[in-house]
């Protein structure tokens, strides 16, 4: 196909063109491309359908705004959907195609809804999808969420890198138009920090979009001219392809920028895109203006367009979108796109104009105080209808109609603190009011200033007085004089008597909508909007908000700012998910954490699994073993009947020193530590202030003034967190000191009745670890395997003879090789996390499941631990009435009373006899396992009142499997209850 | 938002972890007459001002201090920003030490 629509000059390079699809079929552009621009040029009007009625739709716009041409990019894993034509820049083999069609864009099989556009008017979904109920989830839901949404996925992985920077600056300048330069100049030249942002690929906003001349150049010269001395300055950073899409506290802001969008994909390991924090000291906001359609019947076929996006393809683009253009407007700026493309040889049949007193346009015909009041052409205009001040009607042949309402400024970003827009009656458009986020600023079209003088003059005023702000003498830069116009309009919003005259295109929302929802009494704007959809969706209302306000205010008889005015939340426009994230994608979001010997346990053949973000070995299969079950009873049975080591670096560890180490521990736990001798190690449990149990760990002391806590897995970040808030906010005047060592030692418990014999063969002799000599809870610093430093704690958890050692991580690996060449002579075995638990559920110790954030101390059978002789965290309300009744909650041990029967955890007891239901509920299973030492499943949980209930028989009830399972009350300390075994 | 720590100077609000009210600081005494209904209020008891809201920050990705930030919770401005350790010595002047 050949560019038919292809006119003279443009800032596109002619030297190299570039091929592209759309829709399966090739075409080409040149460098300086959009989209959309190619698509104009090779006579394609047609880009989409609309979203409810699949009405064919061209591109309106020509920036960020469009809510029309919305398409899909690329294919496979980089695949995106509803980016705008307007703005997706070309580059040689761009794969795009339309949406929201099928089979194909001419022939949409979905437009059968815009017949029934009687039914689908605002609130459809509401009032039609009410009954029969039963018909939602099965029939309406499915068939909504099949229709509902725009463009897809393909599922795959995103195979791009995307990065996230962070950026400080004096002044930020949003919005590279005629204000952003002029102030960019004059903030640049007075030598502060400046970073000039733009959504675009190309700086110069409308002064590269108009035909306009500043002096004697054209505006784009005074672009380049300005760009060239802003690039050598080194203390401004241009920044285009860079949106700015929210304004957050304290003068930080959020902007992407596309590095290699432009690129069929980035080179090897340069990022797609950049999310940029910039913390700026004072940012202005130069985002200019967005013109406003007008509202006619069938105003949305291909080829209508806004008037400034016309001449942006005119004048930037060297493209009309047809050869035969009609312009309708409300205002005399419009009339420059007339001049503009019969400048190029562009037929202008007429400027229609709504004011009787239009001035005249040389060249063609102005029809004053005229009207259009309807459109035709299927898949795009082929004439409009114009009904003429005098009454009667005339059809004029066009396939493109430029159309203007007025301006109004883009203050988005103004709003993004709670800003509320005011309204200025002399260019009839919002301007930005009070409330701005801290430290911004509005300059140019965005304020109001809607002439490129002003904006010029405007920008360089704003950035003087900002830098003086910061104490920075700037002076307004020399700034040529732009021959512009004042403003001049009439306000004109819709046509009246219009059966379809369309105010937000992208939802499809027409003037009758508008009518129906204040018929309906959703007067107010954000009812409006909810009601209708006004405004929603990826264009946000950019081109329609003030449009069906407008329409709301005349139906009510209010003025538009009686009428209120939506506000705008980030982001500006769209944000990429992959933005987001930056670098936080799978591991990188969710790292693994790995202790000192895990590939030893992987050369093992450890079946590992995630505890917190640790990777945890959680049994040791060996050959021959077809199911877990058989590994975990191996190991604890060899662990109980000879040794067995476990990696329990994992567990948090907070070195506590200080004079006061000893009383700040005995506040931080529940059970007292002021006496503990040095060289003992004590179980200690945390309460929160509430009483309600959260941590257990030990402590040991190996000196008068420094103690070693442990703390769970899960738990460690959280008690580190809570002992400094104790250590600084209530013991401001101890003399303590805490620091996380978790990841400084490796630790193993090596439990089981050789463990002794095995640990004697590792400790360097010197130390005597016997059982006189080093008892059950001792702990001290030795050396192992020839002078390593070592600590070692005579510390149970499994309930067998056992210790931990600890090693300097770097040791880690080694220290667990040796502990098993060592123990080989006693048939040592290494056990994981599922033997772990096992063991600990035969000893009735509780971890997690049972310190589970709802039980207290005495629900844990501990109640007598929480020391009332002292002061310390959670004591007091411990004592509270309600968790001191006497059928609270008890940890017991349950075993079935048929051994056949296996116990899960999470099931509710109810009595042997009566009802199953929460009234009657006694309890509940919080850990259950196999114990191959017992031959029989067990378990533990908390039964009301169950210290005395010890011998009774309830039922474990799974009534949505309607299962019960008959259970007995047992101690929970199913094995060795006397703990002679520990003592050994 | 930004938060200028008394040691380390301006420092994100991503490097915090958030508390809440400062009043924490003041835990009642454990032998005091009423000490039940006194902890009661005191952990369950919160005003939640719209304005100026004296607040528990954390430099949990920093020096693991405890800030006391006096923020404006509508407009999320920030007028002081003191380190809790001296906000609690303050406390306890009148109290001897634990």
């Amino acid at each position: 196909m050949t560019q038919v629509n292809r006119l003279n000059g443009g800032l596109i390079d002619r030297s190299t063109s570039l091929n592209f699809r759309f829709d399966g079929k090739t075409y080409s552009g040149f460098q300086g491309d959009t989209l959309a621009s190619a698509l104009l040029a090779n006579g394609v009007r047609l880009m989409g359908r609309s979203f409810k009625y699949h009405r064919p739709r061209g591109v309106l716009t020509a920036g960020s705004e469009e809510p029309n041409a919305l398409v899909e990019l690329r294919s496979g894993g980089r695949q995106e959907p509803n980016t705008r034509a307007t703005v997706a820049e070309l580059y040689d083999g761009l794969d795009a195609s339309s949406q929201n069609r099928w089979p194909s864009l001419e022939r949409d099989f979905m437009a059968i809804n815009d017949r029934f556009s009687n039914f689908l008017t605002a609130g459809f979904y509401y009032k039609t999808f009410m009954w029969p109920k039963a018909f939602w989830e099965k029939l309406y839901e499915p068939i909504i969420r099949k229709a509902a949404g725009l463009g897809s996925l393909t599922g795959e992985d995103d195979p791009d890198l995307y990065d996230k920077g962070f950026l400080h600056c004096d002044l930020l300048i949003i919005g590279s138009g005629p204000a952003g330069l002029a102030a960019a100049l004059t903030a640049g030249r007075a030598g502060a920090q400046v970073i000039l942002a733009e959504e675009d690929f190309e700086l110069g906003g409308r002064l590269i979009a108009e035909s306009c001349t500043l002096a004697e150049n054209s505006g784009a010269d005074w672009v380049m001219q300005t760009q060239a001395e802003l690039a050598g300055m080194s203390n401004v950073r241009l920044m285009p392809r860079t949106t700015v899409f929210g304004a957050y506290d304290h003068g930080i802001y959020g902007a992407v920028e596309r590095n290699t969008d432009h690129l069929a994909e980035p080179a090897p390991g340069k990022p797609r895109q950049t999310l940029w924090r910039i913390y700026s000291k004072r940012a202005l906001i130069a985002t200019g203006a967005i013109e406003r359609p007008i509202a006619f019947e069938n105003n949305d076929r291909p080829g209508i367009m806004l008037a400034g996006a016309v001449r942006a393809y005119v004048n930037r683009w060297a493209t009309t979108p047809a050869q035969s253009v009609v312009v309708f407007a409300n205002n005399d700026d419009t009339h420059q796109t007339a001049r503009d493309l019969m400048a190029q040889g562009v037929k202008v049949p007429a400027i229609i104009d709504t004011r009787p007193d239009a001035p005249d346009v040389e060249g063609t015909e102005v029809l004053k105080g005229a009207e259009i009041i309807n459109t035709s052409g299927r898949l795009g205009l082929s004439a409009v209808r114009v009904r003429v001040a005098k009454g009667y009607t005339r059809d004029l042949f066009c396939e493109a109609l430029a159309m203007s309402g007025g301006w109004n400024p883009n203050l988005g970003l103004t709003c993004h603190q709670r800003g509320r827009p005011v309204w200025n009656a002399d260019i009839h458009a919002f301007v930005p009011g009070e409330g701005l986020p801290v430290g911004q600023i509005v300059a140019g079209a965005a304020k109001g200033e809607l002439t490129t003088d002003a904006a010029l003059r405007g920008g360089a005023a704003a950035a003087v007085s900002a830098l003086a702000d910061l104490g920075i003498t700037a002076t307004p830069a020399d700034l040529p004089a732009a021959q512009d116009a004042p403003v001049s309009l009439s306000p004109f919003w819709h046509v009246k008597d219009a059966k379809r005259a369309w105010l937000d295109f992208q939802n499809d929302v027409t003037v009758k909508d508008v009518k129906l929802a204040h018929q309906e009494n959703f007067t107010s704007v954000e009812h409006l909007k909810r009601y209708t959809t006004l405004g929603m969706a990826t264009d946000q209302g950019k081109t329609s908000n003030v449009g069906a306000l407008a329409v709301m205010a005349e139906l009510t008889g209010k003025s538009i700012p009686e009428t209120g005015t939506t506000i705008f939340r980030p982001p500006y426009t769209p944000v990429a998910m992959g933005a987001l994230a930056g670098r936080a994608t799978g591991k990188d979001f969710h790292p693994t954490r790995l202790t000192p010997s895990h590939k030893w346990a992987e050369d093992q053949g450890a079946v590992f699994v995630e505890v917190g973000n640790w990777m945890r070995a959680q049994w040791f299969p060996r050959k021959g073993e077809t199911h877990w079950r058989q590994s975990v009873d191996r190991e604890v049975l060899q662990t109980r009947n000879s040794v067995g080591v476990c990696d329990v670096t994992t567990l948090g560890k907070i070195d506590v020193q200080g004079a006061d180490a000893a009383d700040f521990l005995n506040f931080v736990y529940a059970n007292g530590f002021a006496k503990l001798p040095v060289g003992k190690v004590r179980y200690g449990l945390m309460l929160r202030e509430d009483g309600v149990a959260y941590d257990d760990g030990t402590a040991a002391r190996f000196a008068e003034d420094h103690f070693v806590v442990t703390t769970t897995t899960a738990n460690a970040v959280l008690v580190y967190r809570n002992m400094e808030f104790v250590r600084q906010c209530l013991c401001p005047n101890m003399d303590v000191q805490l620091i996380s060592t978790t990841e400084a030692w490796a630790q193993y418990a090596v439990a089981g009745p050789n463990s002794r014999k095995l640990l004697q063969k590792i400790v360097d002799p010197e130390f005597d670890i016997s059982n006189e000599a080093f008892p059950f809870m001792a702990c001290g610093e030795v050396t192992v395997c020839g002078g390593l430093r070592a600590r070692l704690f005579r510390i149970s958890f499994s309930g067998e003879l056992a210790y931990e050692i600890a090693v300097p991580t770097r040791y880690g690996d080694a220290m667990m090789r040796a502990l098993m060449e060592a123990g080989e002579e006693f048939d040592v075995v290494p056990y994981g996390t599922e033997a772990l638990g096992v063991m600990r559920i035969e000893k009735g110790h509780a971890t997690g499941n049972e310190i589970n954030g709802t039980t207290t101390a005495l629900n844990l059978g501990l109640g007598r631990m929480v020391s009332d002789k002292k002061d310390c965290i959670g004591n007091v309300l411990s004592r509270r009435e309600g968790m001191n009744a006497p059928d609270v909650l008890a940890l017991v041990g349950l075993k079935p009373v048929d051994a056949k029967d296996t116990l899960l955890a999470g099931g509710h007891l109810m009595n042997k006899t009566g009802p199953v239901d929460v009234a009657n509920d006694q309890g509940y299973v919080t850990s259950a396992a196999y114990s191959p030492t017992l031959q029989s499943s067990i378990a533990l949980g908390f039964v009301k009142g169950g210290f005395d209930r010890n011998g009774e028989q309830l039922r474990l009830v799974n009534p949505l499997e309607d299962k019960e399972i008959l259970v007995e009350i047992v101690s929970a300390h199913f094995v060795d209850p006397e703990g002679e075994r520990l003592r050994a | 938002m930004i938060i200028d720590h008394p040691l380390l100077g301006p420092r994100d609000a991503q490097e915090f972890t958030y508390l809440g009210d400062a009043s924490l600081i003041n835990r009642p005494d454990w032998q005091c007459e009423n000490a039940l209904s006194e902890f009661h209020d005191y952990l369950y008891l919160r005003d939640n001002p719209a304005g100026e809201h004296r607040e528990l920050w954390y430099h949990e990705q920093g020096d693991r201090s405890w800030l006391v930030v006096t923020r404006n919770t509508v407009t999320h401005e920030i007028l002081s920003v003191e380190l809790a350790h001296d906000v609690a010595k303050a406390v306890t002047a009148g109290r001897s030490a634990k």
